[in-house]
């Protein structure tokens, strides 16, 4: 069985993440790294396949420059190669233009299921693996808790808001999978050393025949009016416990009759 | 703006609380309401729908055992074909609200903006709030291109008041068959136990973070919660952890809750946390480490060890009551 895993390269969300001030766009300069709620994926995938007695995971991304950092530790993990799509013309790009650049990128590959996560870290839109399906003409399963696969499909534990849902979907699929779904591996040495030859195919917009207007800044459809600081919330009083901070707690809330 | 469409997500027979808040923004742009709802129940939910300002309802009906992504998206775009683009679509940051909203964006070939917390009218269009980096910059955005944009709205970002509309128009629509995109089946739903108040309309919301030392300590956590007649919530760090189920988050990928208080327990105040919180009227946080952001935002800020200050702030609560 061959997944497919999407995985974005993004900026260090421990470093100050910056918009451009022309753009509005986030700045995605210098070096980005696999954003960690796709590590989910990509271990996902790595056991499917385990399970499943053979195939590969091969990783589809969009990014600036061709950026290869983050799929550089996806591949130590254990995936077998990479398609990248790289391309001026994609900066801006809002989800629908990379759902369109991400879906002839899986064509390509033609694997039996997609992984993603549930959102990104940086842009946390959240609609691209159901446009990616509805693109791709194929059944969805988001937040998925989680997986397997048998006999031509993929069992699903579907998080819903009172409980989940277990749902079972035939293969070809888009499943998104929940942070915490399983335990994603630290790479080997080995993994490591192996994932500097791995094949990453870089791929530019018109290699996928889309036209430039249908991705990036135009593609997007969508303008940042203005970007402000927000009115800030401001720290009141703080008290060390010295064994007695429960009696302030009690008397703050007396004080705003919750008690 | 003339007409607005609101994605009408219901559970036997009741609209969800994010529907009747759309509604009520949406009636406040002047514009002509509609709402499409869906599945068992739809037919219920229609008066309680007009109630909020839908003054035409197009219900769809059971999808039996299928996902709603899929055909509800293709409902939409079959009403739109036949009478024409809405100004705008506004849709709930809701599991099923998502699929809707991602489908449906790739069926019209229109962009959609997610985590909206605000919506004004500027130029016969809709503006949308988004709040970045945490909540600490306010971003406004728009579409630019053909309508209708999707609008994808977080929880709590209106109040819904009612409106004094009379019974909505309902339009039956089918919903169409979609082929391979419909082929997931919902065999069985799990329903896990939710004693207490519910997260999203408790007054009183008590979290725990990763500063509780271990899953067990979370008892603590339901126990205050319980006293206090709130709903338990949690930190993202100890949801992935497996110490709690996914459905106590707050925070970005969780849910955004409102209450009068929020009492954060060991928590230290990720960005992705506070996006859910930071509504509260009041905030108080317990955290060994000074330096925590929590402090930043909390009103009444201890510094200390949650497994001490708990036990402690519990024994004495009971001792009042």
């Amino acid at each position: 069985m061959n997944v497919a895993v999407c995985v974005k390269q993004i900026p260090d969300p421990a470093m100050n993440l910056t918009l451009d001030p022309s753009t509005h766009t986030l700045v995605r300069e210098g070096k980005l790294i696999l954003d960690d709620s796709d590590a989910y994926g990509v271990e996902m995938g790595l056991q499917l396949v385990e399970a499943a007695g053979g195939g590969d995971v091969v990783l589809v991304s969009m990014a600036p420059n061709s950026e290869t950092s983050g799929l550089r530790t996806a591949l130590a993990m254990g995936a077998a190669s990479a398609v990248l799509v790289s391309d001026p013309a994609l900066a801006g790009s809002d989800a629908l233009g990379t759902a369109k650049v991400l879906a002839e990128a899986v064509k390509r590959v033609q694997p039996d299921l997609v992984l993603a996560a549930t959102e990104s870290t940086d842009g946390y839109t959240g609609t691209m693996p159901a446009q990616l399906a509805e693109l791709l003409g194929w059944p969805s399963v988001t937040f998925a808790k989680h997986v397997e696969v048998a006999e031509g499909n993929v069992k699903v534990q579907r998080q819903t808001e009172d409980g989940y849902d277990e749902v079972t979907c035939p293969l070809p699929a888009v499943v998104t999978v929940t942070a915490g779904v399983v335990e994603p591996r630290y790479p080997s040495f080995k993994g490591i050393m192996a994932a500097r030859s791995k094949k990453v195919d870089e791929l530019s917009v018109a290699d996928l025949g889309l036209e430039a207007s249908q991705v990036g800044q135009a593609g997007a459809r969508q303008e940042v009016l203005s970007v402000e600081a927000a009115e800030e919330r401001t720290a009141g009083e703080v008290v060390l416990d010295e064994g007695d901070a429960h009696e302030r707690v009690v008397a703050y809330l007396e004080q705003i009759k919750v008690l | 703006m003339d007409r607005i469409l609101v994605v009408a997500e219901q559970r036997g027979g009741e609209p969800l609380g994010i529907v009747l808040e759309l509604l009520t923004a949406a009636r406040g742009f002047g514009a002509t309401v509609e709402a499409v709802t869906w599945g068992e129940g739809s037919r219920e939910a229609v008066e309680t729908l007009g109630r909020y300002g839908a003054s035409r309802v197009y219900a769809a009906g059971d999808l039996g055992a299928s996902l709603p992504g899929p055909r509800v998206a293709a409902a939409i775009a079959a009403l739109i074909e036949e009478g024409g683009p809405p100004d705008a679509i506004l849709v709930g940051t809701t599991y099923d609200g998502r699929d809707i909203a991602g489908r449906l964006s790739a069926r019209l070939d229109r962009p959609v903006l997610t985590n909206i917390v605000g919506l004004e009218a500027s130029d016969g269009a809709l503006v949308s709030e988004h709040a970045i980096f945490g909540g600490s910059q306010v971003l406004m955005a728009r579409f630019t291109g053909e309508a209708p944009g999707i609008f994808v709205v977080r929880a709590k970002s209106f109040a819904a008041e009612p409106a004094d509309g009379g019974s909505p128009e309902v339009v039956d629509v089918e919903l169409p068959e979609t082929g391979t995109s419909d082929g997931a089946r919902i065999e069985s739903r799990k329903l896990e136990d939710q004693s207490g108040p519910k997260l999203d309309d408790s007054a009183v919301v008590v979290s725990g973070g990763r500063g509780l030392g271990s899953a067990e300590n979370y008892a603590l956590i339901e126990e205050l919660a319980k006293l206090l007649k709130g709903a338990a919530g949690a930190s993202r760090a100890i949801v992935d952890a497996g110490w709690v189920p996914y459905s106590h988050q707050v925070g970005q990928t969780g849910k955004t809750v409102k209450p009068t208080v929020y009492i954060a327990c060991g928590i230290s105040g990720a960005t992705q946390h506070m996006v859910g919180m930071k509504g509260a009227k009041n905030i108080i946080a317990i955290n060994k480490d000074q330096d925590a952001p929590i402090f930043s935002i909390a009103d009444l800020g201890v510094v200390g060890d949650v497994t001490k200050v708990l036990p402690k702030l519990i024994e004495s609560i009971k001792a009042r009551q």
